[in-house]
């Protein structure tokens, strides 16, 4: 017996010096790919926390010097960027409730089959996934129905996610039909099934759409660009654009903020067009890095299940 | 009364069709009404009229494409940023799926988890935001410059960012950047769906591990590989915009024009609404046959499509 033991643990434990050449190599290039993915994050943060007239010069390369936080109390006091904060914020809180609770209602409504032209209508939100019309037929559109410079413009357009109503009716139909059955039986209308009985069923679903809808929300960039020429409805993600690709604007601000500032502020406290790129760059990237852990939760989940139809 | 029955039947169905009908208008309005923009395309639109003052001009904006040598060798131009980028993403396709073959072979778990992570976190950022990293740390001031330099490597910083050189590389690397360890997790969640059997026979039979990769795992997976492919083939044409927007400048700009991004470059300068209009028409198209020809391709292999 003992004997038969060790012969299989000798057969599992088997590594040749290739395999462990290759176990080495594997180790190290994983490091080397974690580290380009995670340096970049750090070294912004970093930076942004650190003396600025040295972050200017690039001196901050491993380890924060000087550490203050002068430059996040600073930045939120630049107005056009607080605006663009609560733009980015609202956008993102009322769009994510939008796309959920249409997907999970359009997911349910679908797998009624008492419901006119049920698969008609599937089909017609269906295909949307795999044709649009092209920027300027949508930005026609987009203009004649006033949704220029309308902070709507964020929402609606993007409230039905054919996707993710794809992922809500799979999920409802892994439901036990005698659920809705029974409380039909009951006297329950078709609303009250839904409310009642669906939703508190479908609701890792409806997470993980919730934080994948949410994130697409905060990053959206393509919408403001084309539609909107209103500072006052500009998103973060704009604006930070606009802050690294003209020059003349984070000049004009680092200028307006450090008048502001009386001469005795030292120099590594005054604004810098680093310091401020710096600093808008980890305020648009926390919300993202700080949600991702429960997030990952959700991954597989919703890849596993899109993948079923997707 | 099974008439009775019937019609409550039938007025149940009316009436949650009713009950969706405010999102179907949704969706008619913001998918299906835009494609009667279409029409922009055969008339010689100028914005602030409206289009019933505009003469109808045909097939006009489609041969204005062809029209002169100019045009022809810009068109060609942004055909070959638009295959070259999508070449090379086809190329390299097979890199999440190695990336995710080898970090399963990793035994120590909180290594393999954190890995995981960090990889995998650069895809929830915008592409503004990798953009706003790529000048950070590409700056003359930025770190890849320090670090060149205090090597002794180069002796002034270099301008990564406002050239054209090897910029379909570049762009590549980013593209990579941001979605290689997302990519992967779907290879990763097919590897785990292999059965655990199968690889202790191997082992038991001798099989070293890069056998057992080969002949095990590799084969599994490959469902998903191909049928990752078909999509990117279907999507040959489609890069989006948004990457080669935010990385556009003078500099690279001749060569980081893919097809979507010249449709809104068009749209914006010289070409005006129906020429950007035409070219987004004739992208459409040819994406549809695409689409239809990869989806049966994938029938004729695998027995079922991916639509």
């Amino acid at each position: 017996m003992a004997k038969g033991m060790k012969t299989t643990k000798r057969v599992k434990y088997k590594t040749s010096f290739l395999d462990r050449l290759i176990s080495v190599i594997t180790y190290v290039v994983y490091a080397f790919f974690a580290f380009v993915c995670a340096y970049p994050f750090y070294y912004i943060f970093i930076n942004s926390i650190s003396a600025n007239n040295l972050s200017e010069r690039g001196k901050i390369l491993f380890l924060p010097k000087e550490v203050h936080l002068n430059n996040y109390a600073q930045v939120l006091k630049i107005p056009d960027l607080f605006r663009a904060l609560e733009v980015s914020v609202a956008r993102t809180v009322i769009g994510t409730i939008f796309t959920v609770v249409i997907a999970a209602f359009l997911g349910y409504m679908f797998t009624r089959e008492t419901m006119w032209k049920r698969k008609f209508w599937y089909r017609m939100v269906a295909a949307t996934m795999y044709f649009n019309a092209g920027i300027i037929p949508w930005f026609i559109t987009m203009n004649n129905l006033g949704l220029r410079n309308n902070f709507w413009a964020y929402i609606f357009p993007v409230a039905v996610q054919p996707f993710y109503v794809i992922l809500c009716k799979t999920f409802v139909e892994s439901v036990p039909k005698e659920l809705q059955d029974a409380a039909e039986i009951d006297g329950a209308g078709t609303l009250r099934v839904f409310f009642s009985i669906i939703v508190p069923v479908i609701k890792p679903i409806l997470a993980t759409v919730a934080i994948f809808a949410a994130v697409a929300q905060w990053n959206s960039f393509q919408d403001t660009l084309l539609l909107v020429t209103d500072n006052k409805l500009y998103t973060l993600q704009y604006t930070l654009y606009q802050y690294l690709n003209q020059a003349s604007s984070l000049k004009a601000l680092v200028n307006s903020s450090s008048s502001g500032v009386n001469l005795a502020a030292s120099l590594a406290h005054a604004q810098t067009a680093t310091s401020i790129r710096m600093t808008v760059t980890v305020v648009v990237v926390l919300p993202i890095v700080l949600i991702y852990p429960i997030f990952q939760r959700f991954f597989t989940k919703g890849i596993m299940i899109g993948a079923v139809k997707g | 009364m099974k008439k009775f029955l019937s019609n409550k039947r039938k007025m149940r169905g009316y009436r949650e069709f009713l009950y969706i009908l405010p999102i179907l208008v949704l969706v008619l309005i913001f998918s299906y009404y835009p494609l009667y923009g279409w029409i922009y395309a055969f008339f010689d639109y100028k914005p602030p009229a409206p289009l019933s003052e505009a003469p109808f001009v045909g097939l006009k904006w489609f041969k204005n494409m062809v029209s002169t040598d100019v045009k022809i060798r810009e068109v060609l131009r942004v055909l070959r940023n638009t295959f070259a980028m999508s070449g090379l993403s086809l190329l390299f396709s097979w890199f999440p799926m190695i990336f995710a073959v080898f970090l399963n072979e990793i035994k120590c778990t909180p290594f393999k988890k954190i890995v995981q992570t960090v990889t995998t976190l650069p895809n929830f950022i915008s592409w503004v935001l990798v953009y706003s990293i790529a000048y950070n740390v590409l700056n003359s001031t930025g770190v890849i410059n320090q670090v060149l330099m205090n090597l002794g490597i180069v002796d002034s910083p270099q301008l990564f960012l406002q050239s054209s050189e090897h910029i379909w590389f570049k762009m590549w690397l980013w593209l990579t950047w941001k979605n290689a360890g997302w990519s992967a997790i779907m290879y990763i969640a097919a590897i785990t769906g292999i059965d655990e059997e199968l690889k202790e026979a191997a082992r038991v039979d001798g099989a070293s591990r890069m056998q057992i990769i080969r002949y095990i795992i590799i084969p599994s997976i490959m469902p998903t590989y191909f049928v990752l492919v078909m999509l990117s083939l279907a999507n040959f044409l489609s890069n989006g915009m948004e990457q080669y927007f935010v990385f556009q400048n003078a500099f690279n700009k001749d060569s980081i024009e893919v097809l979507d991004l010249y449709v809104y470059n068009l749209a914006m300068g010289s070409g005006g609404y129906p020429l950007s209009t035409a070219v987004s028409i004739l992208k459409s198209v040819v994406s549809l046959i695409l689409l239809c020809l990869s989806n049966k391709f994938s029938k004729l292999v695998r027995g079922e499509g991916f639509i």
